[in-house]
């Protein structure tokens, strides 16, 4: 117990003194996620909201895979792009094995599906509401994607917080491509499972709380911005 | 809520007087029109000429077929059979001439300025051009003080003036109307019909459906009564109103209920109560 709580005074210790490796790796951590996030959100909005709004043949597939796809196991993901980049793989000339760009490419593929299929959710609703306007007024394809994006903005900003939750949390995708490389590649889950193993557990836990206040924060912001947006516009 | 105090008293503003000019797409010809959901009939076997220069007011009961009659008009849902077709020289661009306001206001989330750009921009006009016809529809339609307001917080009688605005500010041969003031209260009926009638007089083709009988009467040049998915009486406003022909007609002008059957109601005494003897 006392091994217990001096860990939790340590950790503390650590994050109040904030000492360089710790920055760094959180610096790492949300550098890779938000890009990725980015990268996903850039895919994500307009797929999700074109698949919302358009009826082609095959549509329906496309939705339960991007569904079931919300679901892809980390591990999973970082084993295909492992395979994708490493040497004897179709991309291997790049030599992106074990850097931070292979990190962001799993988690942009890991979170990607998860912005589209809830961007296409919330935005099929809205289009209920407003298609036969739309169809109406002669607005054109590519118009009514960007105002459906925009008119949903409260609720896309939740759904890309959920996909920057997700991404900043999952550790088995980063630890196969990123090789949790000390000073490389080594981001804030990676670090809480390697310490964990080796028992250095006021730095896994310092990490641990800041991931978990990283999460609160990101909640708290989704929370606040839907409450705003719903009573300004109703 | 005073909703009528700054409605279209609205001096010196331009509107877009079409009066004189020649239709471009009307007029609309509906040739044996049936439309059907899941094998039930809606519309059936519509025969009839929409012209321009008279507003046309759809009556009927609720479940008539006067808000499909309106969506098959405004090309919003195809026909199953017959035929449908605007004969004006831009008969083949009608969808550019026409605009419509339902029953419920579909308002953007945004402000009430942007719902008006949203709806010209769609029509390809700079933003100069958008600018001034903006204003000038706020103005007409006493919105000017809600310009920068979210749309969707205004009441339900601002948000359909606003609606109304956005589809007039179109310029619209025809504008379609799906009972407009079916939610408002007296007040915003009345602010919502004044805007109607300067709507009218600058000569733009009315077809609004309503099952208010005082509304047909204040608005209608011509009425078609729909029953059960027939048009059953398309005659002068002052004819249907004096001597409507059909029977149906005359029963809903005067306030009956319209039974699947016609069957007569059974006086109160005629009930039996529970615990009666």
């Amino acid at each position: 117990m006392s091994d217990f709580s001096e860990a939790f005074a340590a950790a503390f210790a650590l994050i109040i003194s904030f000492e360089s490796s710790l920055a760094e790796i959180v610096g790492l951590s949300l550098q890779i996620s938000l890009i990725a996030v980015l990268l996903a959100s850039l895919i994500g909005l307009p797929l999700g909201a074109a698949l919302a709004v358009f009826r082609f043949p095959g549509r329906l597939t496309l939705v339960v895979i991007l569904n079931a796809l919300m679901g892809l196991p980390p591990v999973v993901v970082g084993l295909i792009v492992y395979l994708l980049l490493s040497r004897s793989g179709p991309l291997g000339t790049l030599g992106l094995l074990f850097t931070p760009t292979a990190m962001i490419i799993a988690q942009t593929i890991l979170i990607t599906p998860i912005i589209a299929a809830l961007t296409r959710q919330s935005t099929d609703t809205l289009w209920k509401e407003y298609s036969e306007q739309f169809r109406s007024l002669g607005t054109r394809p590519d118009e009514t994607v960007i105002a459906l994006l925009w008119d949903n903005r409260f609720s896309l900003v939740t759904t890309i917080l959920a996909g920057f939750g997700r991404a900043s949390a999952e550790v088995g995708a980063v630890m196969i491509v990123g090789g949790n490389i000390d000073h490389v590649t080594r981001v804030m889950t990676t670090t809480i499972a390697l310490e964990t193993s080796k028992g250095n557990l006021a730095l896994a836990l310092g990490l641990g709380i800041i991931l978990l206040c990283l999460a609160l924060g990101v909640n708290a912001a989704a929370f606040l911005i839907n409450e705003a947006a719903v009573k300004r516009h109703g | 809520m005073d909703e009528s105090r700054d409605s279209s008293a609205n001096k010196g503003i331009r509107l877009n007087q079409n009066q004189t000019t020649e239709p471009n797409i009307l007029p609309l010809v509906l040739d044996n029109v049936s439309y059907e959901v899941n094998g039930m009939r809606l519309i059936k076997e519509m025969t009839l000429a929409l012209k321009s220069g008279s507003s046309t007011i759809i009556l009927g009961p609720n479940g008539a077929g006067k808000s499909m009659l309106l969506r098959l008009c405004h090309g919003l849902i195809k026909p199953n059979d017959g035929t449908l077709s605007w004969q004006g020289p831009s008969g083949d661009n009608a969808s550019f001439y026409q605009a419509m306001v339902f029953q419920r206001p579909v308002m953007l989330r945004r402000s009430v300025t942007a719902n008006l750009h949203f709806g010209l921009k769609s029509r390809g006009l700079s933003r100069t051009e958008r600018n001034q016809i903006t204003e000038d529809m706020l103005q007409i339609t006493g919105l000017t003080r809600l310009a920068k307001t979210p749309a969707r917080s205004l009441s339900i009688g601002e948000q359909q003036r606003l609606a109304l605005a956005r589809a007039w500010s179109l310029k619209p041969e025809v504008l379609f109307l799906d009972e407009p003031t079916a939610n408002l209260d007296p007040a915003a009926t009345h602010s919502l019909e004044e805007i109607i009638g300067t709507i009218k007089a600058t000569g733009t083709k009315i077809v609004m459906s309503t099952h208010d009988l005082g509304q047909a009467k204040r608005l209608a040049d011509e009425v078609l009564f729909l029953y059960r998915g027939r048009l059953l009486e398309k005659a002068p406003a002052d004819k249907f109103f004096e001597a409507p022909q059909n029977d149906l007609a005359e029963a809903f002008l005067k306030g009956e209920l319209l039974w699947w059957h016609r069957q007569e109601l059974k006086p109160p005494s005629e009930i039996k109560h529970r615990g009666d003897q």
